[in-house]
């Protein structure tokens, strides 16, 4: 059967709501890797196979095991003794006929042997179950090719993470709580027309009743100034007493009592909101300050070169403001009204972006490059979400492991709650320890957890005094994690499936923020934690 | 959790069980092969720093989780495919599912037991289907039907209930029937009759999963705040002054379609319908024009009209993960069940909050502590029905009231069925006074949200 985009979009309709047609579309250009398909890395591949990801390819050279099978939704019975990956991907690969599935029936210390480039050809590399040995090894070739590496293991009732990229820029970070742009306390001129055509003491009834609060704060925010020397007001006690002058505004009946206006009660609602300076927030100004928008090359990212063309904007057309950005909140009023104002704004964005668009094509043009090469319709989606970017940076593995740079800092003082999760960070470097001793992991099988505990823990204390950490780990985690016997649960592998899948798919869409760097996930007591190693 | 002597006292009673109950059909040997619980066992078998004080390592657990143990799952959707899922990989073979809903194809980006062939078809029959050929030895029994179509006797089967729901109404239900389990004697609850609820919940990013001990822990309504109830648009601004393209779907929908009737008379707007959809989506634009509002797009149009929820695998998969460790956790006792709230969050990273949602002294539901109502004697019915529906902590949707009055049952007003709300309209404009009602007096109101009825206590104002 065809699959025509209609169909697609009606599978794919609860998820196009989230990261839009164009996010769908950087999904299915996707080639993923995934290395070892154990119950964890299958599992974060259903939930990127479901909503549709380009291709996906199982390195393993494995073979499938009972085990295997009892934690593993695609592995059958009758697959025992079968390459792992070919296995799962057939399984996977019904899900949804829309991916295109492949296998290797190779170990990744195989292919970093002989072809390392074999992993270049992919959109993002996601490890599962990996030694530490070979973690550091496709760590660093990735690192070199420039690809994102997602580390991911599930080690009884932990569930760990690390993300390594470079650098991973964000221009639709899709913030959950947005400060809206008013530009209440510099209007711009087209604005300040606009609130001056409004007479509120002039306007019949209807009229006052249904008049924007952002013209009504603006028109209050005026006598408030030829009040008080042109301050705004600034501490509590002045913005209750501006709301109280706002309240005054509200017209009486003829009885004296005030009447029901709802929109004046809005504007002394949304007065502390309203009066928020305009002002550039300093993780925008950080991202202006890096490198990438000081060298603009002919290589150089879309992003840096949009990026430097709003910071031209900011300091030569702006007067220090990004461009406007557009969007007002509902709000009760007329149509007319309303619209009218919205349009107010949405003209001045177009007006700002389009300033902003002659600040790329002359950089653009200035390291030989087609004004074509950035679409005005990607700019105009920069620019109304100028307050919002994100840059996302990690520190490589090697950075992570090394002694001279490890993150002692975070160690330590994170380690003040010794019941956290970084003891379970420390344990899981242990246990990667102990398995490059005695190539296994503690506990596997019943006889060994008695006797593992102490070797557990000379492996835990070699790696504190290698990274001189000066902390504690109780020896409650040693025999716990030598009772976990390395086992894989499928309820904890699942979890890590979900988070994995959509970190991965954040990524891939360059929408919503990834994690920066290690999470890690405690199935006892159903908490999480993020650092950054 | 309250004290460590419950856990005790249910652990005792789930051994009694596991003694008495007798497993019936499916098969026992379930093309068993080796190592295939290892995963598992480590933590049924191996005794730990960590575990729940009651906890005993055995080899015995496995066959109680394999053999006796019986979960129910309530939703075959989002959540309820991967608890299946989950559950199946957990060790736990009697399962049933409750679903009434088919499959739509707009479910197949997440509901992963269900294939395009399938649309059309019970979710509840699918999905046992799927998890019970791809897992040997699993017996998913299916109902396709609704929560309320079950009593008592079918819910008191099961040892421990997980809910996957959308809907905040079933899950009061299902909360208010678990309550209406629980055997108070002398006024000390036995805890062999609660049944714990694990509660899942997702929406886009979010998510949150908790741990209910009916009559131990903070039940639904405990925490009815937080869930606001659903802000409707005021009929004003889409009857006369629309500002948002939302506005001219839901004038097209709630006062053009009834006025126009475009598919006939008495054809109500079938949101599953793309014909209806398009209908409205021409109409809208043609709203929209009228007052220069741009926006209306089909996709818009359809998720207002149907009150869609964006969603995605990945969320279903963190939240009913986090729901089935806590199945494990209880049914195995392996260690302390998550008390007893958490919330989960990845637009910006990954957020997770865990908290002990307290119980609430006078909750409607589970606190014993009659409601009282104050009104004044000449206050009308219709404030007595407004504070049921709007009030935070109780938000009925359509309650029905009946009092004692000189000996007889009496219905004060009813709208669920159209010839008792016609003939009980008018006690709404009648005063509390001038429909016989007593100072002291009880009512008992009955509503969607809970299988039993409420009593309140009529307490008068001067």
């Amino acid at each position: 059967m065809a699959v025509t985009k209609a169909s697609k979009d009606q599978k794919y309709d609860r998820q196009l709501r989230l990261w839009g047609d164009h996010g769908q579309e950087e999904l299915e250009n996707a080639h993923v890797c995934l290395i070892n398909s154990t119950a964890s890395g299958t599992e974060i591949l259903k939930n990127l196979v479901l909503p549709g990801i380009g291709a996906f390819t199982i390195v393993d050279g494995h073979t499938v095991s009972g085990e295997d099978v009892g934690n593993n939704f695609f592995l059958s019975n009758n697959s025992i003794g079968r390459n792992r990956a070919q296995a799962a991907t057939e399984l996977l690969q019904e899900l949804n006929t829309d991916v295109s599935g492949n296998f290797v029936e190779e170990s990744p210390e195989k292919l970093l042997d002989n072809d390392p480039e074999f992993f270049h050809r992919f959109t993002l590399v996601i490890g599962v179950q990996l030694p530490e040995s070979t973690c550091l090894r496709l760590g660093s070739v990735l690192w070199n090719a420039n690809i994102p590496f997602l580390v991911c293991r599930t080690y009884g009732l932990v569930g760990y993470m690390r993300l390594v990229v470079k650098e991973h820029t964000v221009i639709e970070s899709h913030p959950d709580n947005a400060l809206e742009d008013l530009r209440l306390d510099q209007p711009f001129a087209e604005l300040k027309n606009h609130i001056q055509s409004y007479d509120l003491e002039g306007m019949g009834k209807k009229d006052h009743s249904h008049t924007p609060w952002i013209i009504i704060v603006a028109k209050y925010l005026e006598k408030w100034f030829s009040e008080h020397n042109f301050q705004f007001p600034k501490n509590y006690k002045e913005k209750e007493a501006f709301k109280q002058l706002i309240r005054q505004g509200i017209l009486k009946s003829e009885k004296g009592t005030p009447e029901d206006e709802e929109n004046f009660e809005e504007a002394i609602k949304n007065v502390n909101t309203a009066l928020n300076p305009t002002k550039i927030s300093s993780g925008v100004d950080d991202i202006f300050n890096g490198e990438q928008c000081n060298d603009i090359t002919s290589q150089t990212p879309a992003f840096w070169v949009m990026t430097r063309a709003v910071r031209e904007f900011v300091h030569n057309d702006g007067g220090g403001n990004l461009p406007v950005r557009g969007s007002i909140p509902d709000m009760i009023a007329d149509s007319e009204k309303f619209i009218n104002l919205q349009n107010i704004y949405r003209e001045k964005a177009m007006q700002d972006a389009s300033v902003v668009s002659k600040h790329v094509e002359s950089l653009l043009q200035s390291v030989g490059k087609p004004s074509e090469s950035i679409s005005e319709q990607d700019i105009k989606l920069f620019c109304k979400n100028a307050a919002f970017l994100r840059v996302v940076r990690c520190r490589s593995l090697a950075e992570e492991y090394s002694v001279e740079t490890v993150n002692k800092d975070a160690i330590t003082s994170c380690m003040d709650s010794a019941d956290g999760e970084m003891v379970l960070y420390l344990m899981l470097r242990s246990v990667d320890r102990f398995y490059q001793q005695h190539s296994r992991y503690p506990g596997v099988y019943n006889y060994q957890v008695e006797e593992d505990i102490s070797k557990l823990k000379l492996c835990v204390n070699s790696l504190l005094q290698e990274y001189s950490l000066n902390v504690n780990v109780k020896d409650d985690y040693i025999h716990e994690f030598c009772r976990y016997g390395a086992s894989e649960p499928h309820t904890v592998a699942s979890f890590l499936g979900g988070s994995a899948a959509q970190e991965a798919i954040k990524i891939i869409t360059r929408q919503f923020v990834p994690f920066n760097n290690t999470f890690i996930y405690n199935a006892m007591s159903q908490t999480t934690a993020t650092f950054q190693l | 959790m309250a004290d460590t002597d419950e856990p005790e006292k249910k652990r005792r009673r789930v051994v009694e069980l596991t003694e008495k109950m007798v497993v019936d059909g499916g098969s026992r040997d379930g093309g068993e092969w080796d190592g295939r619980w290892n995963h598992i066992n480590t933590f049924l078998e191996r005794p730990g720093p960590f575990t729940h004080p009651d906890f005993e390592p055995s080899t015995e657990s496995l066959q109680f989780l394999l053999d006796t143990c019986k979960i129910l799952v309530i939703g075959a959707g989002g959540l309820g495919c991967e608890l299946l899922k989950d559950l199946a990989l957990s060790g736990f073979r009697h399962i049933h599912v409750v679903d009434m809903d088919t499959i739509d194809v707009s479910n197949l980006n997440r509901q992963f037991l269900f294939r395009l062939k399938d649309v059309g078809r019970p979710k509840a029959d699918i999905a046992a289907d799927f998890i019970n050929g791809r897992i040997p030895g699993c017996n998913v029994v299916p109902h396709f039907k609704k929560i309320q179509d079950f009593d008592e006797s079918f819910y008191r089967q099961f040892h421990i209930i997980v809910c996957g729901l959308d809907s905040i109404i079933a899950r009061r239900w299902m909360n208010g029937m678990l309550l209406s389990l629980l055997v108070y004697e002398d006024g000390v609850l036995d805890p062999s009759s609660i049944i714990p609820l694990i509660d899942g919940g997702t929406e886009g990013f979010k998510g949150n999963a908790r741990v209910i001990f009916p009559g131990m822990t903070a039940c639904i309504d405990c925490t009815l705040e937080l869930y606001p109830p659903q802000i409707n648009f005021p009929m004003c601004t889409i009857a006369s002054m629309p500002r948002l393209p939302e506005h001219c779907v839901e004038y097209v929908r709630m006062l053009l379609w009834p006025k126009e009737k475009p598919f006939g008379d008495g054809v109500g707007l079938d949101a599953d319908d793309p014909e209806h959809i398009q209908w409205v989506y021409q109409k809208s634009q043609e709203r929209a024009a009228e007052f220069s509002i741009t926006g209306v797009t089909y996709r818009l149009t359809q998720g207002v009209v149907k009150r869609i929820i964006p969603a995605v695998a990945s969320t279903n998969a963190v939240i009913a993960a986090a729901c089935a460790t806590e199945v494990f956790k209880i049914a195995s006792s392996a260690y302390i069940p998550l008390n007893n709230y958490m919330v989960f969050n990845d637009v910006d990273g990954l957020y997770t909050y865990t908290f002990e949602a307290e119980r609430k002294e006078n909750c409607s539901s589970c606190s014993q502590v009659p409601q009282d109502l104050h009104f004044s004697p000449s206050a009308k019915l219709q404030e007595v029905l407004d504070y049921l529906t709007e009030n935070a902590s109780l938000q009925m949707k359509s309650p029905a009231i009946t009092a004692t009055l000189e000996g007889k049952n009496k219905t004060l007003y009813l709208q669920t069925v159209a010839s008792i709300e016609q003939r009980t309209r008018p006690n709404l404009s009648k005063s509390l006074k001038e429909l016989g009602l007593l100072d002291g007096q009880e009512l008992a109101v009955a509503d969607v949200t809970t299988p039993q009825t409420l009593l309140f206590k009529l307490s008068f104002t001067s």
